[in-house]
């Protein structure tokens, strides 16, 4: 079944709350065939399936199904408040350390069940590396310590040098090291919002994840490093798979390879209304919803 | 410029005034309360100061200031009073109590906040707060009768070892001590000290320890790398919190210390402290400038006190520069 197909159940029946409704059965491995139209995608490196999650008794996703492929840029966006960010916490398990939050349903990385008992939260963190919506450096660190403490606390790399080296390189991918290179030893919340938000980037860098989750990684930047950001999402998308939130409508145009389009449904619990190649999902949305938020007419 | 072209913008000025003002008369409301608060609590103080000073003057007056505090005999039956012994036992007494508790409550603040898994903070935290609803003459009754024997062998052990060495540590070990004053004061300053920290863990916040998490850290790197170097002035100022109650402790250090008006060479001999003389004495205090001495003694904890409390805050400010005041 293809995304195409699932259209036809979506418009069919919009009450969000029907499981079936927005599942969208793809079958792990073969890739869809909207999503093989554009550039030459990987294969599906996390799998969703019935995903829904709750803080306290309130549900704020419902039934979420979807692919998310590798060397590709996947985008999310929609309204607030519609589980963005909420989802983006169940694909690295930070969705459960929040006191009474739960969730249900399948999140499988390369196959493996992430949720499964017997894998360590930390592994799965390691592997799927996340950028917060808020910048959020360790204030009681200096801006080389806060890159270099992924790299500590999971053993990544041996000496002086090596550290060094990593901390510049992540620095400079992160479009950070020429504003900072002088002042490295300087608290990490010396720096502007904007420049947080990049020392995030090069910290989550720093931790050399497989997956890359950044919640709208460039909502405090001007213009120069949004586009020093997007440029190094394109450059990581051959070693990553990215999943990018983003309220920034040129931005997922941009910059992702595939949409996803999240909507609240009237219990207010977030939903998938439609997932397609970026392309596609901009100029011939499917439904009616998506075409209306895209186009700025509600959201 | 006509009348009604005008109007608006006059009405514009004036709310702004309007605000300004009421922001004001709020603005020194509160000051002037906080204001006189602070003086009444310095008058208080001060009164209290001034009052204990003249009671006890005919004691300053024969032995002087300096030789009152720093003398290190008192013996009522020959009217010779100094004060050392009991500064000392308030000092060692407090600092090992600290020195045992501080480590504990600390470590108990982490389990609460970041270590413990989430079903078993609530059953600790609740019996480290009935720690802190206990009597302090049951904790007294309890050391005496329980604690008191029960640390016979590690006494013994410390003074047969590393008490041949050092003289701190060395025998005899009579039961009652400064050693087991400060394991009592220990017990009981843990669940204030714990209590105070873990609210202080408690704040730290949210994207932080998520931030360690999310980097793939461990709960102890997030108390490792977050919540002791964020909490670490609130830490302080539980210390200190901790170190009054310790310095102010009367029953139970009584029951326990052995009540020797000599200073001990070891911790394993019998002393007293401040509080505990003045509260064991006061009643029998017949002899010549005995109950004149023991409010001197009143007037040296007040300032002990406040000695402690001032090197406190200035460690504190140290650590955050300064940059935020009381506690
Ligand atoms: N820690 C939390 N505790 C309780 N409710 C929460 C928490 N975080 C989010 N929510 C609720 O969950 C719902 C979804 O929030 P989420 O942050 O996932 O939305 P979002 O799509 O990322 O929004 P935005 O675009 O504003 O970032 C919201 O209604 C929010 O109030
Ligand atoms: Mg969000």
């Amino acid at each position: 079944m293809t995304i195409r197909s699932v259209r036809q159940k979506v418009t069919a029946s919009p009450a969000p709350n029907e499981a079936e409704a927005v599942a969208i059965q793809v079958p792990v491995g073969e890739p869809s065939a909207s999503a093989a139209g554009g550039a030459a995608l990987g294969d599906v490196a996390i799998t969703v399936r019935d995903l829904s999650a709750w803080y306290g008794a309130r549900r704020v996703i419902r039934d979420v199904s979807m692919d998310i492929r590798s060397n590709a840029i996947t985008a999310i966006i929609g309204p607030s408040g519609s589980g963005k960010s909420t989802l983006l916490r169940c694909l690295d398990r930070m969705h459960e350390v929040v006191p009474g939050a739960r969730s249900s349903g399948k999140v499988a990385y390369q196959g493996v069940d992430i949720y499964d008992p017997e894998i360590e939260p930390a592994a799965v963190r390691r592997t799927i590396g996340m950028v917060f919506q808020q910048p959020n450096p360790f204030p009681t660190m200096s801006i080389y310590d806060n890159v270099a403490a992924p790299a500590r606390f999971n053993g990544l790399v041996k000496g002086k040098a090596a550290q060094d080296e990593l901390v510049e390189r992540c620095l400079r991918q992160a479009a950070l090291w020429d504003e900072v290179r002088d002042k490295l030893g300087h608290g990490g919340t010396s720096l502007s919002g904007g420049q947080q938000q990049r020392l995030c980037i090069a910290r989550t860098l720093a931790l050399q994840p497989k997956v890359l989750l950044m919640d709208e990684p460039c909502s405090a930047l001007d213009p120069v490093a949004t586009l020093q950001i997007e440029q190094l999402m394109s450059n990581l998308k051959s070693e990553y798979t990215i999943v990018i939130v983003t309220h920034n409508m040129q931005q997922a145009s941009r910059v992702s390879d595939i949409t996803a389009f999240f909507n609240m449904g009237p219990d207010r619990a977030g939903y998938l209304v439609e997932l397609d190649d970026t392309r596609t999902l901009f100029t011939n949305p499917k439904n009616q919803l998506t075409e209306d938020y895209v186009s700025g007419r509600f959201g | 410029m006509t009348e009604s072209a005008r109007a608006p913008e006059q009405r514009g000025a004036l709310d702004l005034a309007g605000l300004r003002r009421r922001r004001w008369t709020g603005d020194l409301a509160f000051r002037a309360i906080l204001s006189a608060l602070t003086v009444a609590i310095t008058v208080v103080l001060g009164l209290m100061m001034i009052e204990s000073f003249i009671s006890a003057s005919p004691v300053y007056q024969k032995f002087g200031i300096i030789g009152f505090v720093t003398g290190s005999e008192w013996a009522p039956s020959f009217t010779i009073y100094g004060a050392w012994p009991f500064i000392y036992g308030t000092l060692v007494t407090s600092f090992l109590g600290l020195l045992i508790a501080v480590p504990i409550s600390v470590l108990i603040a982490l389990l609460l906040t970041d270590l413990a898994p989430a079903r078993l903070r609530g059953p600790l935290g609740i019996a480290v707060d009935l720690l802190a609803a206990v009597p302090s003459v049951v904790y007294g009754l309890w050391g005496l009768l329980v604690l008191v024997p029960a640390m016979r062998p590690l006494e013994q052990g410390i003074a047969g070892t590393l008490g041949r060495v050092v003289p701190f540590f060395g025998p005899p070990t009579p039961g009652s001590s400064y050693f087991a004053a400060g394991v009592i004061l220990a017990i009981m300053i843990v669940p204030i000290v714990s209590a105070v920290t873990r609210e202080v863990f408690a704040s730290t916040p949210r994207i932080q320890r998520e931030a360690v998490l999310a980097l793939g850290g461990t709960r102890w790197d997030v108390a490792r790398t977050v919540t002791l170097p964020i909490g670490r002035a609130g830490l302080l100022a539980a210390v200190v919190l901790g170190l009054g109650r310790a310095i102010g402790e009367t029953i139970a250090v009584t029951l326990v210390i052995g009540n020797s008006d000599n200073i001990g060479k070891s911790i394993f001999s019998p002393g007293f402290t401040l509080a505990s003389v003045i509260a064991n004495e006061f009643n029998e205090a017949t002899e010549t400038l005995h109950p004149e001495a023991l409010i001197a003694l009143g007037t040296v904890l007040l300032v002990v006190s406040v000695i402690v409390n001032a090197v406190a805050i200035g460690i504190r400010n140290r650590f955050t520069g300064g940059s935020r005041s009381g506690f």
